[in-house]
C-alpha cells in the first residue's frame, strides 16, 4: 500500500530524519511511535506532501509519489488529519464535511455560479453524502454548529468525518488521541477499528501507548530521526531496544 | 558630454536614494520588531517636513531648533498610532493589519490637509543653494546634508542595535518574538520603540528631502512606497542592504527619467518592486530560507 | 437556501421601483454609481472576504475595463456590446496570467504587490497619451443601445446597471454557497486543510482573482458607456482605498454587506457636500473605526449592536 524507504530530511544543517524505510501493508492499523523529537511528525509531513524530504521516496500503490503535493494525493485517495485539529472555522461542520467531497465533484466555478442543472444535482450528492459521514461519526447532531464553536473533542471527530469524506483507501493521523479524556479516547479507539473495516489502511502518529497497543496491527518505532524497531505490539513491547529509548539510559 | 549628464543622474540619484533608504530601514525595523507592514510609515515623512516649515514659520524658530522639535513632534504621532490604534486591535489578522494602517494612513493625511491646506510648500535649503561642481557634474549643498545625515542615522542605528541593551532585544525579537518574550525582554515596549525609531528616521527623510522637492500634505504616499520597495529589494534588513536598495532604486529611477521618459519615472520603483518579489522575494542579497509567507 | 432566494427577489423588487420613489432627478445619477460601486465591492469581497486574499489594485481592473471599452468603441469603432465582453476576456487574461507569481505572495507582501501593480496601470493610463489621451482623458465613449433604446438618461442608465448588479449579485451569492465556494472559504480558514483535502489552493486563488478583475471590468466598461467620459484619476491609488473601505465596512465576506458599503460610501458624499475635501479623513476614521470596533462590517456589527441595545433594555425593564 504505502512503502517508505530510505527517507532522509536535513533541516538546515540539522538531520531530523536518517534512511527511514518500512512499509505499510493493505488494510492494516499501523502506529508510528517514538519519544518526542523522533521526527514522527516530519515523516507524515513528508508523506503527505506538505514537506520535500532531502532524499528517499514514497510509494503510494507502487506508484513513486515523491513531491507530489498534497492535493494531488488525495486524489489519489490519501487523506490526514492534524495534530492541532485543522478546522475550517468559520463554516458550518456540515459544510467542512462536504469541503471533503472536493476530489468527488467537478462543477466549475461558472457552473457553480449560474445555477445549472448538473451542478444543483451535484450538490445534492454532495450533501447527502457528506451527512452519511456525520451520521458515520455521531456527529449528525451537530450539522449547523459553525465549527469554531465545537468542544475540541467535537472538533477532532469533525475532521476525521471530513477526511472520510475524501473516501479515502489510506488515512494518516497526526496523535488522534491528544486532548481528548478517556471516554472519548476509548470512542475513538472503536471509530478507528471501523474505519479499518471500511477497507481503508490507517497509520497513526500516537503517544497514548494503551491505545496504539490495543487496535494496532503494527508498530513502527522512530527514535531520533531513525527507525529503531518494527513488528507487531507484542514484539515491540518485547524489545529491549524500544524499552531503552523509552526510558531513556539508550547507548 | 554624455558620460557627464549620466554622472548627474547618478549623483541625485544617490541623494533621492538615501531618502528611500531611510524610509526603508523605518519599514524594516517596524516590519522585523512586530511583522507589521506599516503603511502609515510615509505619513511621517510628511509630518516631518510640514511639521519643520510651521516651527519655522509659526514658532519663528531657526532651523537647528526647528529640526528637533519637528522630529519629536512626529515621534508622539508614531507613538500615538502604535497606541491608538495598532495595540487595541482585538483581531490583528495580517488583513486587518494592514486596513488600519492605511486607514490610520489616510487619517493623518486628512488631518494634515486640515492643518496646512493642499499647497505645496517649500522649506530653505540648509545651507544655501550655490551649487558645487564635480567632474562634470553639479550637486546642491543639500545633496550633501542629505547624504551625511543618512551616514549619520546608519551609523547610530548600527550602534543601537548591536552595543545597546535595549537595541539587542530589539533584535531579539525579531528573530523570535515568543522567545524574546520568554527571556523576560517586554516585546509590547520593543514594538513601541520601533515605532519610535522608524516615525524619527521617517521624519528626518521628510526634512531633510524637502528643501529640494517641496512638500505637500500628500507626498508621503509615493515617498512612503518608494521607501518600501528599498526595503524590499534590502530583504526587509534594518542594515546596509536595505541603503543599497534605496541607492540602487534612487539611480535606476534618476537615469530612467533622464535617459528613457520622465513620465515612467514612477512605475520604475513598482516594476523592480513587483519582479522583486516574484524571482528573489527574499530580496537581492539575502539566503533563500526566509520565506516571505 | 429558499430564504435566500427570497430574500434576494425582495431586494430586487425594492432596487427596481426605487426610481418611481424618487421620481428621477440628480439622486438616480448617484444611484448609478451605488450600482457600479456594488458590482465592484462584490468583486473584491469575493477575492478578500471569501478567498481571504488582499487587493489594493482592484481601481486597475477597473480602469482597464473602461478604457479598453472605451478605446475599442472610439478608436476602432467597435460596437458597445462587443467591446464588454472583449475587454472583460482581455483583463480576465492578464489577471490569471500575472495571478500565479502575485498570489503565491502572502499578507503584508501580496497587498503591496496588488497595490504597485494598480500605480502601474495608473501610470500607463496617463503616458499612453495617443492611446488613453492622457491626464485629460477620453471622450465621446458611445451609450449603449438596445432594441432601438439608447441607455442615455440617468432613468434608462439605472436599470441598465443595476439589472447587471442584480445579476453580479445572484452569482455571486450560488457561487458562495457551492462547492467552489465552500472551497474558497475553507483556503482562507486553513489552507493546508483545504489541500490535504484535495484543494488546489493556487489554482483556486488564481481563479477567482481573475474572475473579480473580470467583474471589475465589466463594471468599469458600464461606467465609460454611461459617463461617455473618462480620465485615470478615476482609476487611482485612491478609489483601489475607496473599494476596499466599501468592502470591509460592508462586511468581509457577506455580499449584501458589499452593497450596504457601496451605497454608504458613495451617498456619503454627496450629503457631505459642504466637505467635500475632507472625504478622506471620513474615510481614514470609517476605516480605522470599523476594523477596531466592528470586524465583521455593518452586515453583522449593526445587528449585534441592535440586540445589545434590546437586550440591556429588556434587563432596565425588569429591574
Amino acid at each position: 500500500m504505502l512503502e517508505v524507504s530510505g527517507i532522509t530530511q536535513i533541516f538546515g544543517g540539522v538531520t531530523a530524519l536518517e534512511a527511514v524505510s518500512f512499509s505499510i501493508a493493505q488494510g492494516d492499523i499501523t502506529g508510528v511511535i517514538g519519544p518526542n523529537g523522533a521526527g514522527k511528525t516530519t515523516l507524515f509531513n513528508i508523506i503527505t506532501g506538505i514537506y520535500r524530504q532531502t532524499s528517499g521516496t514514497v510509494q503510494l500503490e507502487g506508484r513513486d509519489v515523491s513531491g507530489y503535493p498534497p492535493e494531488k494525493l488525495a486524489r489519489l485517495a490519501m487523506v490526514r488529519t492534524f495534530q492541532n485539529i485543522e478546522l475550517f472555522s468559520g463554516m458550518t461542520v456540515l459544510e467542512n464535511v462536504m469541503v471533503g467531497m472536493h476530489t468527488k465533484s467537478t462543477s466549475g466555478l461558472l457552473a457553480c455560479a449560474l445555477k445549472m442543472p448538473w451542478s444543483i444535482s451535484e450538490e445534492r450528492r454532495i450533501r447527502s453524502a457528506a451527512m452519511k459521514w456525520l451520521e458515520f461519526t455521531d456527529m449528525v447532531a451537530y450539522a449547523d454548529t459553525v465549527a469554531g464553536n465545537l468542544p475540541f473533542g467535537k472538533g477532532r471527530l469533525l475532521e476525521i468525518a471530513r477526511a472520510l469524506a475524501v473516501e479515502p483507501r489510506i488515512m494518516l493521523m497526526d496523535e488522534p488521541a491528544a486532548g481528548l479524556n478517556s471516554q472519548e479516547t476509548v470512542a475513538l479507539a472503536k471509530l478507528i477499528k471501523q474505519i479499518r473495516d471500511l477497507g481503508v489502511t490507517v497509520v497513526l502518529v500516537e503517544h497514548d501507548m494503551e491505545l496504539v497497543m490495543d487496535i494496532c496491527d503494527r508498530i513502527v518505532v522512530l527514535n531520533l530521526g531513525r527507525k529503531l524497531a518494527e513488528g507487531t505490539p507484542r514484539e515491540i513491547q518485547e524489545s529491549h531496544e524500544v524499552i531503552a529509548a523509552y526510558l531513556g539510559d539508550g547507548d | 558630454m554624455q558620460f557627464d549628464q549620466i554622472l548627474q543622474y547618478v549623483l541625485s540619484g544617490f541623494s533621492t536614494g538615501a531618502i528611500y533608504a531611510l524610509i526603508g530601514i523605518g519599514f524594516s525595523i517596524i516590519y522585523n520588531a512586530t511583522g507589521i507592514i506599516n503603511f502609515a510609515q510615509g505619513e511621517f515623512v510628511m509630518l516631518g517636513g510640514l511639521l519643520t516649515l510651521s516651527c519655522l514659520q509659526i514658532f519663528n524658530l531657526p532651523l537647528w531648533a526647528a529640526i528637533p522639535c519637528a522630529v519629536s513632534a512626529s515621534t508622539v504621532v508614531g507613538i500615538l498610532f502604535e497606541r491608538l490604534a495598532i495595540r487595541p486591535l482585538r483581531q490583528p489578522t495580517p488583513i486587518n493589519l494592514v486596513i488600519i494602517t492605511i486607514g490610520g494612513s489616510i487619517l493623518i493625511r486628512g488631518l494634515a490637509m486640515l492643518v496646512w491646506g493642499k499647497d505645496t510648500h517649500s522649506i530653505p535649503a540648509f545651507s544655501g543653494d550655490a551649487p558645487i561642481a564635480i567632474g562634470g557634474a553639479t550637486i546642491l549643498p543639500q545633496h550633501l546634508w542629505i547624504l551625511a545625515i543618512t551616514l549619520i542615522i546608519i551609523l547610530a542605528n548600527k550602534l543601537y542595535f548591536y552595543h545597546t541593551i535595549s537595541g539587542k532585544a530589539m533584535r531579539a525579537c525579531a528573530y523570535n518574538r515568543r522567545a524574546a518574550g520568554l527571556v523576560g525582554i517586554d516585546v509590547r515596549r520593543m514594538v513601541l520603540f520601533s515605532f519610535i525609531i522608524s516615525s524619527a528616521m521617517g521624519a528626518v527623510a521628510g526634512i531633510i528631502v524637502a528643501p529640494l522637492t517641496m512638500t505637500a500634505y500628500d507626498v508621503g504616499v509615493m515617498l512612503g512606497l518608494k521607501g518600501f520597495c528599498a526595503a524590499i529589494i534590502g530583504g526587509m534588513s534594518s542594515g546596509i542592504s536595505t541603503v543599497i536598495g534605496g541607492l540602487i532604486l534612487g539611480v535606476l529611477e534618476s537615469l530612467g527619467a533622464g535617459l528613457i521618459s520622465s513620465g515612467y519615472k514612477d512605475a520604475i520603483a513598482f516594476i523592480i518592486l513587483l519582479l522583486i518579489l516574484f524571482i528573489r522575494p527574499q530580496g537581492l542579497f539575502g539566503k533563500a530560507d526566509s520565506e516571505r509567507v | 437556501m429558499r430564504r435566500d432566494l427570497l430574500f434576494f427577489s425582495g431586494f430586487s423588487l425594492l432596487v427596481m421601483l426605487a426610481p418611481q420613489l424618487f421620481k428621477g432627478g440628480y439622486l438616480m445619477n448617484v444611484l448609478v454609481f451605488v450600482g457600479i460601486n456594488t458590482m465592484l465591492a462584490i468583486a473584491l469581497n469575493l477575492l478578500l472576504g471569501y478567498a481571504g486574499q488582499i487587493s489594493l489594485g482592484h481601481a486597475g481592473f477597473f480602469g482597464l475595463g473602461a478604457y479598453l471599452s472605451g478605446i475599442l468603441t472610439t478608436t476602432a469603432n467597435l460596437n458597445p456590446w462587443l467591446a464588454m465582453p472583449l475587454a472583460a476576456i482581455i483583463v480576465g487574461c492578464l489577471a490569471g496570467t500575472i495571478g500565479f507569481p502575485i498570489l503565491k505572495l502572502k499578507g503584508h507582501y501580496l497587498a503591496m504587490a496588488t497595490l504597485g501593480l494598480g500605480i502601474i496601470i495608473y501610470i500607463v493610463f496617463n503616458e499612453t497619451i495617443e492611446l488613453t489621451g492622457g491626464p485629460s482623458g477620453l471622450s465621446g465613449i458611445p451609450n449603449l443601445k438596445l432594441a432601438g433604446i439608447s441607455f442615455d438618461s440617468d432613468v434608462k442608465n439605472y436599470y441598465l446597471i443595476w439589472g447587471m448588479a442584480l445579476a453580479v449579485m445572484l452569482f455571486s451569492i450560488n457561487l458562495a454557497n457551492s462547492r467552489v465556494g465552500r472551497a474558497l472559504r475553507a483556503v482562507h480558514d486553513s489552507e493546508v486543510a483545504a489541500q490535504v483535502l484535495g484543494v488546489n489552493a493556487r489554482l483556486l486563488k488564481v481563479q477567482i482573482f481573475a474572475l473579480s478583475a473580470v467583474i471589475s471590468s465589466l463594471a468599469g466598461s458600464l461606467y465609460a458607456h454611461t459617463m461617455t467620459f473618462i480620465s485615470p484619476t478615476s482609476f487611482g491609488f485612491n478609489f483601489s482605498i475607496e473599494l476596499l473601505t466599501m468592502v470591509v465596512i460592508g462586511g468581509l465576506g457577506s455580499i449584501y454587506g458589499s452593497f450596504l458599503g457601496a451605497a454608504l460610501l458613495t451617498l456619503l458624499p454627496e450629503f457631505l457636500r459642504g466637505a467635500n475635501d475632507y472625504d478622506i479623513i471620513i474615510y481614514g476614521g470609517l476605516l480605522v473605526v470599523m476594523v477596531m470596533f466592528m470586524p465583521g462590517g455593518m452586515v453583522r456589527g449593526i445587528p449585534a449592536a441592535f440586540r445589545k441595545v434590546v437586550r440591556r433594555k429588556e434587563v432596565r425593564d425588569h429591574a
